[in-house]
């Protein structure tokens, strides 16, 4: 008797309740996922890239998903509104791609807690905001190694964005591309301070190869580096997407994002109902780090971007293994060892011929 | 043939408020037409755009909260525009305001410091503000420098110093080196109003701003003295009015309402300090205070019509996939037609034959 009433009960509040749900039984027939973008899908770097990545998921999972983005969101009160807006219109699964929707995410997170948050290249977790992100540094070795061979000055150009460990892991690990290949390779460090400012990216390179950088790397989103090498005969690294259209004759190789993979499985693992928070640092093994075709370099050095490429994929090259010194020539990393995953992710030192200060520090 | 546009002596009342109606009828129309080109229901547009955010409590105090530093700026400016002094900088004295305030919060950071701790950011954000915005007005006064290209260029020092602030000695010492400060304590939190939701408290200051605003510039002698010197310097002048005072003063206020806008903002939705702290509030606001022809009760109209058109944006952006662009023209198109519908009804167009320029 008392099991009857009790479904009784249950039968009646469901009843109550039916109008409320009703939308949300018909959100679950169709997964909605939400993207926040901090440039236009239109920028051929980062956005572009997880704009692909949204693009695959619709690709591999056709009906059973509906996604969604808003692009030019700033980091900052605006985030939070646009991430919460994109929870009330029924999102089950919400990617933040920006560092500075961090604290956003979270906040809203707390107040969503059936819906479920990823958040690109943070470091605060809660139990549904998981945080992912690339192993980006190592393609950044082979870049420094392709570098060393074809400069004929020897000096790299460098334009990066802002000094936080990401950006600071990726010139170290070229330069420690770049000296295993000529003990003496230069770099020279251009800050931008912006992901995204075509107009300063293209003034940086301009004035990295007027100081004898012959070729250039960029820890910036958009492709104005790249035209600006292409224009004064230089070489170039292209940065996030692959960006031979906008350098035909400069790009030698571009390290490409590929989020889909990381994509098609979160959303898979929401379908399946076994998503749980996570902290994912996949890199080039996991098919999340890939490199353009290598073009506009010779034979040899294509043979050795290739040798090296293979190596870091199997494991059997680590970009930070020992013996590394930093700027002081302390010893920071011993022979035989490799730096933490910590340490890259907090790092705020350089390496060892970097003629350069860190900002800030 | 020249055309010039001359005052109206009279302007009928019904054209006062026919204008910004026939405007908005002129936006739906362009945008009817954009919205069909690009293969959008227009009808489902529009009530996504501005009837839904009216609908929903939720968005209702969002509006508020993006409202609100419109709305303070946006007062201050319009003592500044009235005294045709031309403060395009709100932005750097925003920044600068949120400096001085944070600055206290970081410096009480976890001690047991007691709840005078907000009252005193505000206090220190208005003075930072105005300090700010003093600049401008003092080389204006001083050396005639342009206050137009000052005041902006002041913007970016302001920007660049809490850059340097935030990546250098207020960073987080256990946030990784990313430029972020320490989240503030609760005592240097702007209190929220509701349980649910985002408003905060700063809409209360900015309500009570409208409320002095319009008192000052209506029924004081300070204010006419202000509306004086824009309107008829020479007028002023002669009645025995300090002009390098009326430059300060409006400076001073719209600094610190600006400086204030900014810490509510820092110590409300944000809640700790970081590069970017405004998605161009100072510059938006400028647009509330035009459309609300700088009385503080139409700013405060102009600050929600603004709020509205950003949140009706995203909705749009979220529910039918709207590319951001698209929102934006359409909310550009609204902005130009509410502005050229008020001239249009205050001016009369007339052509000049074979009138020599001026």
């Amino acid at each position: 008797m008392r099991k009857i009433l009790s479904l009784a009960a249950a039968l009646a509040a469901g009843l109550v309740l039916a109008g409320g749900v009703g939308t949300q039984a018909q959100a679950q027939e169709k997964l909605k996922v939400g993207f926040v973008y901090i440039g236009p899908v239109g920028d051929f770097g980062w956005t572009y890239q997880h704009d692909q990545g949204r693009k695959a998921i619709e690709k591999e999972f056709g009906d059973k998903v509906e996604t969604t983005y808003v692009e030019n969101v700033p980091e900052g009160p605006d985030a939070e509104r646009v991430i919460e807006q994109l929870a009330r219109a029924g999102n089950k699964l919400i990617f933040t791609t920006s560092f500075g929707y961090m604290e956003p995410t979270l906040k809203v997170a707390k107040r969503h807690p059936k819906v479920m948050f990823e958040h690109a290249t943070g470091y605060k977790r809660d139990k549904n905001v998981s945080t992912y992100n690339s192993k980006f540094h190592e393609g950044r070795y082979i870049l420094g190694q392709i570098a060393a061979k074809t400069s004929k000055t020897g000096t790299i150009g460098y334009i990066a964005s802002f000094p936080i460990p990401e950006v600071i892991s990726g010139i170290n690990s070229l330069m420690l591309g770049a000296q295993s290949v000529n003990p003496d390779a230069k770099v020279k460090i251009v800050w931008v301070n912006s992901w995204f400012d075509p107009a300063k990216e293209a003034d940086a390179a301009k004035a990295l190869i007027d100081q004898g950088a012959d070729v250039i790397s960029q820890h910036t989103d958009s492709p104005a580096a790249m035209q600006a090498a292409e224009a004064r005969g230089v070489k170039a690294f292209g940065q996030a997407s692959d960006m031979i259209a906008f350098g035909p004759k400069a790009q030698l190789t571009s390290i490409v994002d590929n989020w889909s993979p990381y994509y098609i499985k979160r959303v898979k693992d929401v379908l399946d109902g076994t998503w749980t928070s996570t902290d994912t640092w996949a890199g080039m093994g996991d098919g999340e780090v890939v490199m353009a075709p290598y073009t506009n370099m010779p034979d040899d050095v294509k043979a050795m971007a290739e040798a090296t490429e293979a190596k870091i994929k199997s494991g059997e090259l680590n970009p930070f293994k020992g013996p590394i010194y930093n700027q002081d020539g302390k010893l920071v990393v011993k022979e035989g060892e490799v730096l933490p995953n910590g340490d890259i992710l907090s790092m705020n030192w350089y390496v060892k011929g970097i003629d350069d200060k860190v900002p800030g520090k | 043939m020249a055309i010039r546009l001359e005052r109206q002596e009279t302007v009928p009342p019904l054209g006062l408020i026919a204008a910004p109606l026939l405007a908005l009828l002129f936006t739906l129309v362009v945008g009817a037409v954009m919205f069909v080109l690009l293969g959008h229901d227009p009808l489902r547009a529009f009530t996504i755009y501005f009837i839904e955010p009216l609908t929903d409590p939720w968005t209702l105090q969002e509006l508020v909260v993006k409202a609100c530093p419109l709305l303070l700026i946006g007062i201050g400016l319009s003592f500044c525009y009235r005294a045709n002094r031309w403060n395009i900088g709100a932005e750097g004295q925003y920044v600068v305001g949120a400096l001085f305030g944070s600055w206290l919060a970081l410096a009480t950071h976890g001690t047991d410091a007691g709840p005078w701790v907000l009252p005193a950011m505000l206090v220190l954000a208005c003075i930072g503000g105005a300090l700010w915005g003093l600049i401008p007005a003092f080389l204006r006064v001083r050396f005639g420098c342009s206050e137009i290209l000052t005041s902006l260029m002041l913007v970016y020092v302001a920007q660049l110093g809490l850059d340097y602030l935030v990546r250098g000695p207020w960073k987080d010492p256990a946030g990784f080196n990313f430029p972020q400060s320490v989240t503030f304590d609760a005592v240097a939190v702007v209190p929220l109003l509701m349980e649910e939701g985002r408003m905060h408290a700063g809409i209360l200051i900015a309500l009570v701003a409208v409320a002095a605003a319009t008192f000052v510039l209506g029924r004081t002698l300070i204010g006419y003295s202000i509306e004086l010197g824009g309107s008829a310097p020479r007028a002023a002048a002669f009645a025995g009015f300090d002009e390098r005072r009326v430059t300060y003063g409006v400076f001073a206020v719209s600094g610190a309402l600006a400086g204030l806008a900014g810490i509510i903002e820092v110590a409300g939705p944000i809640g700790q300090m970081q590069p970017s702290i405004s998605p161009g509030y100072g510059f938006t606001a400028i647009i509330a205070a035009m459309l609300g022809r700088l009385h503080p009760v139409g700013v405060l109209v102009a600050s929600f019509v603004l709020a509205l058109t950003y949140i009706g944006g995203e909705a749009a952006q979220i529910s039918m996939r709207m590319p951001f662009d698209v929102t934006r023209v359409f909310q550009g198109t609204l902005l130009i037609s509410i502005l050229a519908a008020d001239v249009l009804v205050r001016y009369r167009i007339r052509r000049v034959e074979g009138a020599s320029h001026a």
